[in-house]
């Protein structure tokens, strides 16, 4: 074997606009390890990992191949230097199957047969101990064998060098283990191995050496055995802080949404929701476990008014004069005209929550700006909402005129969470709300939700990391197929439980 | 392999985002794109026509402001084209992509000369001019919400509907000049009341294009205010960014479409009113001439501010009257006049990539270690 890295970065420097991206990185990475990459979001950990794929070029520095300075322009570049990266989001084409995705793009020369490729991928998903069908369509796959692939794409390519974007923050605990093992197989084979995560206890489980981002330097990089999660903690933020979700008992808690056999169509007739039935309480945290697409999106948006519902009745009892609405068939604007304090935080952030070329302030508008009888728009008091978000959240921006897409996403989220919070809702519903975002603001994103619960507010929090949703929430309702598989008590219920849960099928549903 | 096709090469250059650009740098790429625009229109009229470049220009120049005549025959032009362009900019902001104000305005125009025709020596003045604003927003409106309730319930491509429905007015249009001939057989419809001059537009001090100048300029300035400081102008840029933020905030977004779409027509109605009643007090299928598209270029070009489509709107009509001049002074074909407005506005618009881009050349690396 070759006695220099696999892979080496020296000084790699990038720029967008005035935003350093990257400052003087250097990096190491050995054949035969696994390497992750810890930071906080805009610590620039994707931007490093896309100038090593050929999607961006670096402003400065050196990457060098097996001792070898080479130049990585594009992709095929990369192809050719045996590097492959798994994106966060999966560049599949769906009515295609696995075997015809994966020699897609291929030269003509090194084209093979669909056979041949499908008995090609056979033979790799062995090796590694994938469990994959060639011949089955991508449409019809879960999102782990999506990314399965993703990943055998990139070693039927030739890869020696995976870099893995995030690629846990969408699989159940049962599908992180698997792919773990692949990962370790795939070590143990003399691949070099990147991994981009957020989760501390994956970092310990999985790598032999952790490398370190902080807005965009390089801190340092540990052997992952001699670290703990304190250490990697304080690297990563800079400071001490402590991880422990400060969950109360519920107080004086009263039924505030009593949902009642809801289902929903999509427009192809398929079900979406079938008979949900929950109850949701003021001054608890309910939380909702499910694989991505369960139905979790269509529950949270019946709610909100923004889902044809074909049955069922959705009550709502006002906590002050306890008198009971069905929202069911109502706009988000009779359900406010109602008086029913509801705020949403929806997973599309930038698509939906909020507009991205428009600035702080007037994002705080498309809550408030049809108050008052005149037809112009009242500007300051969004603006001083604005203000004071970003003061009490800590948003990073350079002002309340920085459009919000050219915020971090942590900060976009500390923008939208602000103005959901503010109109002092009585039911508040967050989807995903700390995906993509950093241990710092995922915490106050949790103390926020723990705030509000406090103050009497039923609070619905559709999570994907099950760890937190057994810190945070009081309940766990969990959905599998649009259906409720069970709803558990979130203070002794374990993780494996929630896992067989989330992937029940009763009889019924296919 | 050999040692020197292992070396790393790098490219020459690479292109990079820039970080943002003062206004006055900004401005200066953009003058310095137009003088760069200028020096090879000269080039390129030496090589094909061995004439003066400098006197070229003169004449262009003449030709826009050669003489009071044709400084309020400009200024008539900027005002029409300035009024379809506001027309089109809510449309657009809203990412509605009304490519039918061409039809919207001829609709303006058919209402207009309707009224002048068939009840202009019926009702004294005052009133038959009210009646003739009034149809011919409605005219317009109604030619550009059709496709916009289309869109709004059943999400059909308006780009397709509101191309349409320009040769459905283009036809309609002809069939009235059929029957309103006057006189016969002379295939158009001649000067509407020429005698009593019953619906045109009164001369103010003296300038008969002044009126439709004045109405433009209040008109630009209501948009401005329309667009940035009222409720309306906010969903409507919600509405453009994103359809699903309009839903989850309550928004009625399909009366957002319908309700733009009719200020966008209503706005060339106006458009066809000035032209006819206003300006030409006729009507032919040529009214409107092309500037139904022309528009949406000085709309995107001013990047949909009214206060900037006062100089992109001067800058097209300069342009084109400078180009047709040059034709006809140095007797040369329409065609030099249409190189020359291609080169300049390729110029004008390329070099927004230079405002939004820097290029970067790589500096070697140090040999060596």
């Amino acid at each position: 074997m070759n006695s220099y890295p696999a892979l080496e970065l020296k000084k790699i420097t990038k720029r967008f606009g005035s935003i350093v991206a990257n400052k003087d990185v250097d990096l190491t990475v050995r054949r035969g390890e696994i390497l992750s990459i810890l930071g906080e979001n805009g610590s620039g950990k994707t931007t490093l990992m896309n100038m090593i794929s050929g999607i961006y070029y670096p402003d400065d520095g050196q990457i060098f191949i097996d001792g070898r300075e080479v130049v990585i322009k594009s992709p095929r570049d990369a192809f050719k230097y045996k590097i492959g990266m798994i994106h966060q989001h999966f560049k599949l084409v769906d009515v295609f199957s696995a075997a015809e995705n994966i020699v897609l793009g291929l030269s003509k020369e090194d084209s093979p047969t669909i056979k041949e490729a499908s008995e090609r991928v056979r033979k790799i998903s062995e090796k590694y101990g994938f469990d994959i069908d060639p011949e089955k369509k991508i449409y019809r796959m879960s999102v782990s064998e999506k990314q399965t692939v993703e990943i055998i794409k990139v070693l039927f390519r030739g890869a020696d060098i995976l870099i893995l974007d995030e690629p846990t923050a969408v699989l159940t605990p049962q599908e992180t283990q698997k792919l773990f093992s692949v990962l370790r197989t795939m070590r143990d084979d003399g691949k070099a191995i990147i991994i981009i995560t957020h989760k501390l206890h994956e970092v310990l489980s999985l790598s032999d050496r952790v490398a370190v981002l902080r807005k965009g330097e390089y801190i340092n990089t540990v052997v992952t055995a001699e670290t703990n999660e304190a250490e990697l903690t304080e690297m990563m933020v800079g400071k001490k802080i402590t991880l422990d979700i400060d969950r109360s008992e519920p107080k004086n808690t009263q039924d505030r949404l009593i949902i009642n056999n809801i289902n929903c169509l999509s427009r192809e007739g398929i079900k979406l929701l079938d008979n949900v039935s929950f109850t949701a309480k003021g001054g608890e945290i309910l939380g909702i476990a499910g694989i991505a697409g369960s139905g979790q999106r269509e529950l949270l948006e019946a709610i909100a008014g923004l889902q044809r519902l074909e049955s069922g009745e959705i009550n709502y009892i006002d906590p002050n004069t306890g008198k009971t609405e069905n929202l069911k068939d109502k706009t988000p604007l009779q359900i406010r005209d109602l008086g029913v304090r509801l705020s949403f935080v929806p997973e599309d952030r930038l698509g939906m929550g909020l507009v991205g070329n428009m600035d702080i302030a007037e994002n705080m508008m498309l809550r408030s700006y049809r108050k008052g009888k005149s037809m112009f728009l009242e500007r300051k008091k969004p603006k001083t909402l604005a203000e004071t978000i970003i003061e009490q959240l800590e948003v990073v921006t350079p002002g309340v005129s920085t459009p919000v897409r050219k915020l971090s996403g942590g900060n976009v989220q500390k923008v939208l969470v602000g103005r959901e919070i503010s109109s002092s809702p009585t039911v508040l519903m967050a989807a995903y709300p700390v995906r993509g975002l950093d241990i710092n603001s995922s915490y106050m994103i949790y103390n926020l939700l723990n705030r509000q619960k406090e103050n009497g507010v039923a609070v619905i929090f559709v999570g994907e990391d099950l760890d937190v949703l057994l810190e945070l929430c009081d309940r766990i309702l969990v959905i599998g197929a649009g259906r409720v598989t069970g709803i558990v008590d979130a203070r002794t219920a374990k993780k494996e439980e929630i896992g067989l849960l989330m992937t029940k099928t009763d009889g019924g549903a296919a | 392999m050999s040692k020197a096709s292992e070396k790393a090469k790098e490219p020459l250059f690479h292109i990079a985002k820039r970080p943002s650009m003062p206004m006055w740098k900004s401005w200066l790429i953009r003058i310095a794109a137009i003088a760069a625009a200028l020096i090879v229109c000269a080039a390129i009229v030496v090589m094909l026509t061995d004439l003066n470049p400098i006197e070229v220009y003169v004449s262009m120049f003449n030709g826009a402001f050669g003489s009071k005549r044709k400084i309020w025959s400009l200024l008539q032009n900027i005002a029409i084209l300035l009024c379809i362009s506001l027309a089109v900019t809510p449309a657009f902001k809203m990412r509605f992509w009304n490519i039918g104000a061409e039809g919207q305005v001829l609709a303006g125009c058919l209402a207009t000369a309707a009224c002048m025709i068939l009840i202009g020596d019926k009702l004294p003045s005052p009133v038959l001019i009210l009646i003739m604003v009034i149809a011919s927003i409605a005219a317009g409106a109604l030619w550009s919400v059709i496709p916009a309730f289309f869109k709004a319930n059943w999400n059909t491509n308006e780009t397709l509907f509101t191309l349409m429905m320009n040769y459905v007015a283009i036809q309609l249009v002809s069939f009235f000049i059929t029957i309103w001939e006057n006189p016969k057989g002379s295939a158009s419809i001649g000067i509407i009341n020429m005698n009593s001059q019953a619906g045109w537009f009164p001369s103010l001090f003296g300038q008969k294009y002044l009126i439709n100048i004045i109405i433009v300029a209040v008109l630009t300035v209501l948009m401005y205010i329309y667009l940035k400081y009222s409720k309306h102008g906010y969903e409507i840029a919600v509405v453009g960014e994103s359809e699903n933020t309009a839903r989850y905030v309550g928004m009625n977004v399909k009366k957002v479409i319908i309700r733009t779409a009719a200020l966008s027509g209503a706005l060339c109605g106006v458009a066809g009113l000035l032209l006819v009643a206003g300006t030409d007090h006729t009507m032919s299928t040529e009214t409107a001439g092309g500037q139904g598209f022309t528009a949406i270029m000085v709309s995107w070009l001013a990047k949909f501010n009214p206060l900037l489509m006062i100089f992109t709107s001067f800058l097209i009509v300069f342009l084109e009257k400078g180009a047709s001049e040059i034709a006809m002074a140095f007797r040369l074909n329409e065609s030099i006049a249409d190189i020359l407005t291609g080169i300049i506005l390729f110029f004008i618009i390329g070099c927004e990539f230079f405002v939004n881009y820097q290029i970067i050349f790589n500096k070697k690396h140090k040999e060596g270690k």
